[in-house]
């Protein structure tokens, strides 16, 4: 997937990327916990995990995962206002990615927990009822409902 | 483009402070 342009972009427009090769840094696997291959980890500036998913996967699902990775960075340094736009763009740009029901949830979310505002997860209930409405996220959100 | 790889981990951890950017790790197996 990484001859795909639009997934090399993206990797070098927003993160520092580091390769490790079981055979050339097998302390790095150790180091991070990664037991098996590919793993794919992303990390804060200061290397702290913050997603991490296993397993091949084609560029059509690599890259929505890539971009939920970057947007729960976003998340977990308390940048909810930035994140919330990240995890909108998975459900707009990649709808049938595997990826997008978590990213609607983690949208409302981040709306939430940006504005304080609980009427930003009574809408993400309502948005399941016609999209997703039969991933765990669904249910997950189906609390919220007014 | 081709993705701009570090294989030190530790260097890589440095520049990200600095840039305050997020990491992307991956761990191969596949042929270098």
């Amino acid at each position: 997937m990484y001859p795909d342009p639009k997934i090399s972009d993206f990797i070098n427009q927003n993160f520092i990327a580091v390769k490790n090769h079981i055979k050339e840094n097998p302390e790095g696997f150790k180091r991070f916990g990664a037991q098996w291959t590919p793993t794919v980890i992303i990390a804060d500036p200061h290397g702290v995990e913050r997603y991490r998913f296993e397993g091949f996967l084609p560029s059509d699902e690599f890259l929505p995962q890539i971009e939920f990775g970057l947007a729960k960075e976003e998340f977990a340094a308390g940048d909810f206002a930035g994140a919330e736009p990240l995890f909108r763009k998975i459900v707009y740009t990649h709808p049938n990615a595997d990826i997008a029901p978590e990213a609607l949830y983690w949208a409302g979310v981040a709306k939430y927990k940006g504005s304080g505002d609980a009427s930003a997860l009574a809408e993400t209930a309502t948005a399941f009822q016609s999209r997703y409405a039969d991933s765990v996220w669904a249910k997950k959100a189906s609390i919220w409902r007014g | 483009m081709s993705v701009s790889w570090n294989k030190n981990v530790d260097s890589a951890l440095h520049r990200a402070s600095e840039e305050n950017k997020p990491l992307f790790l991956d761990f191969s197996a596949a042929p270098m």
